[in-house]
């Protein structure tokens, strides 16, 4: 590690005419391989990158500053916001916080659902990652065939919570409502069909040369990098660093289930792209498990003064009709303390860290988002490689703007 | 769950949990720089004077706790010190999470960068000079981040007006 300590990244802007053979171009924010507003100003000798800068705010929201204003549960809506292609991952994450700040119990069942959701969303994000992935190196084949599958997960989110992509499913101190009685039908259809259509996917990129050598060797990142640069996830993991918060530092019950986390030591595009294939099969395992042994019983915790009423209820009993005037206008008081809470979201390490001084809305939402950090990699991955090289690393470390900008 | 026991206070902490390698770490390099610690809610805080960041970072860096999760800050205004800067920090090796905390007084904010430890502080610094107004002595760029270079004023400071200064 200590070739890479006190090394300078990053340094300044990449300035016109500090050297007369180099060119600057700017890479976004308008790019089609830039998966959205990311500007990445590349320092070029030919075709040879010499430096990489990426600048980013370009979708920046205040996220963390509305936070401040809303009440607790208000929050979980704004969470689908940031990591727009897995908003279980989010709401998991805020609900996990806001819980421990409670010191709130969750019912078994509740626990098992949203680890079954946040598979379900690993599934999706991975899919249109390895569409657009595909689709960036000039293989537009695959995008049609994840989008096919990711379509039929997005079908599911759209009965269980009637949204499709901005769930909002989770709720401070369980889910927002029974799954539909269809639900567990359709994921066991879908998990049972999903492994042949991942073998699918490998059919048409595993053994294509094109496809490979344009991974292979390219965006080599090694495990002292990945680790001084914050790097986490598929990316860690693809240089060789094994660790997975879901198996090291458990949380939502993910103890109780079995599944492998894939690691490879190669650290080039080609090892992510290895791992993120494995980690869907795991995920379907891990689903298959939740499907088996889902525990019976609420999924919402026993706490009228946090969890709003069921419709019914609050219709016909008056102590609830209460509860959930009180709720809905003055939320409710959360203990004076800080938590950090972090999950392993499909791109890697997603922290939340939530302070409150005692009041109905939170002091401070800071959220670590994996994304973010991953960018300051692509500097070290790219470096002497070519220009082309560039989209390659970009679509292989999976980032999303809206969690990296907030 | 497995968070009940709670330490307020250093010598609670010190007293509670004698054996965690942070802890022992941070008394053997110098006790004096631990200011105040906490193990709440399952989460070891352990706030460090504000000079000797970058110090009490190496420290344990090199006790096991290899990987820089986060930073950022919280703007208690109106009360003294004003900014808590939350370093947070996981270890492969022992598998847990620590938090270390600077407090800082509201006129001109200055503190080390830990970028020389943990390269993967540049973004997480600069996003929290760019939002709070704090500063990072030694950072390799500290420039805004989020908002646009001309920007007036930093949005997540509480006396920020929230639609902006007009």
């Amino acid at each position: 590690m200590t070739e890479t300590i006190g090394r300078p990244i990053l340094e300044a802007p990449i300035a016109q005419g500090a050297h007369d053979q180099h060119m600057i171009l700017n890479m976004g924010p308008q790019h089609p391989s830039m998966h959205g507003v990311l500007r990445l100003v590349v320092e070029i000798d030919g075709e040879i990158v010499v430096r990489l800068y990426p600048e980013i705010g370009y979708l920046h929201t205040g996220i963390e500053k509305t936070c401040e204003a809303k009440f607790y549960h208000q929050v979980v809506p704004l969470t689908d916001r940031l990591d727009y292609l897995s908003p279980m991952a989010n709401n998991l994450c805020y609900c996990l916080a806001v819980e421990r700040l409670l010191s709130l119990e969750i019912p078994e069942k509740a626990e098992w659902l949203r680890v079954l959701l946040s598979e379900l969303t690993r599934l999706n994000s991975h899919l249109i990652w390895l569409g657009t992935h595909a689709m960036d190196i000039g293989a537009l084949t695959v995008f049609l065939y994840t989008f096919r599958e990711r379509e039929e997960i997005l079908r599911i989110f759209e009965g269980l919570a009637g949204q499709r992509m901005m769930t909002s499913y989770f709720r401070i101190g369980g889910l927002s409502m029974e799954p539909p009685l269809d639900f567990f039908d359709r994921v066991q259809g879908f998990i049972r069909t999903f492994p042949e259509k991942i073998d699918e996917y490998s059919n048409l990129l595993t053994g294509n040369p094109i496809f490979k050598g344009r991974l292979k060797g390219v965006g080599m990142l090694s495990a002292a990098d990945a680790i001084a640069l914050g790097v986490t996830g598929p990316n860690m993991r693809g240089s060789g660093v094994d660790f997975d918060l879901r198996r090291d530092m458990p949380y939502s019950s993910y103890e109780k289930f079995q599944f492998k986390v894939p690691i490879a030591t190669e650290g080039d595009c080609w090892a992510r792209y290895e791992i993120r294939l494995i980690e869907m099969r795991e995920s379907v395992k891990i689903i298959q498990q939740a499907l088996d042994g889902m525990p019976e019983g609420p999924i919402k915790a026993d706490a009228p003064k946090i969890v709003l009423p069921d419709r019914e209820k609050m219709k016909t009993q008056m102590e609830a009709l209460i509860h959930h005037f009180k709720i809905v206008t003055e939320g409710f008081a959360v203990p004076a303390g800080e938590v950090y809470q972090g999950i392993e979201s499909p791109r890697g390490q997603m922290g939340y860290y939530v302070v409150s001084d005692g009041t109905a809305k939170p002091y401070r939402v800071h959220f670590r988002n994996p994304s973010f950090a991953t960018l300051q990699a692509v500097e070290t991955m790219c470096k002497g490689r070519m220009l082309a090289d560039v989209v390659a690393v970009v679509g292989s470390i999976d980032i999303v703007l809206g969690e990296i900008d907030r | 769950m497995t968070e009940a026991k709670t330490f307020i206070g250093k010598t609670a902490v010190l007293e509670g949990l004698a054996g965690n390698p942070a802890v022992k770490a941070v008394l053997a390099w110098n006790p004096e720089a631990l200011l105040d610690a906490k193990f709440d809610r399952g989460e070891l805080t352990l706030t460090i004077a504000a000079g000797q960041i970058r110090a009490a970072a190496a420290t344990v860096q090199a006790a096991g706790y290899n990987f820089f999760e986060d930073v950022t800050a919280v703007d208690w205004f109106p009360s003294s010190p004003r900014f808590q800067l939350s370093y947070h920090i996981v270890s492969h090796s022992h598998k847990e999470r620590i938090r270390l905390a600077v407090m800082l007084d509201g006129a001109a904010p200055t503190v080390e960068s830990i970028t020389p430890v943990w390269p993967a502080a540049n973004f997480y610094e600069r996003e929290v000079f760019d939002l709070f107004g704090i500063s990072f002595e030694g950072h390799p760029n500290l420039r805004r981040i989020m908002m646009p270079d001309d920007w007036q004023g930093h949005p997540l400071r509480k006396d920020y007006p929230v639609e902006g200064y007009r």
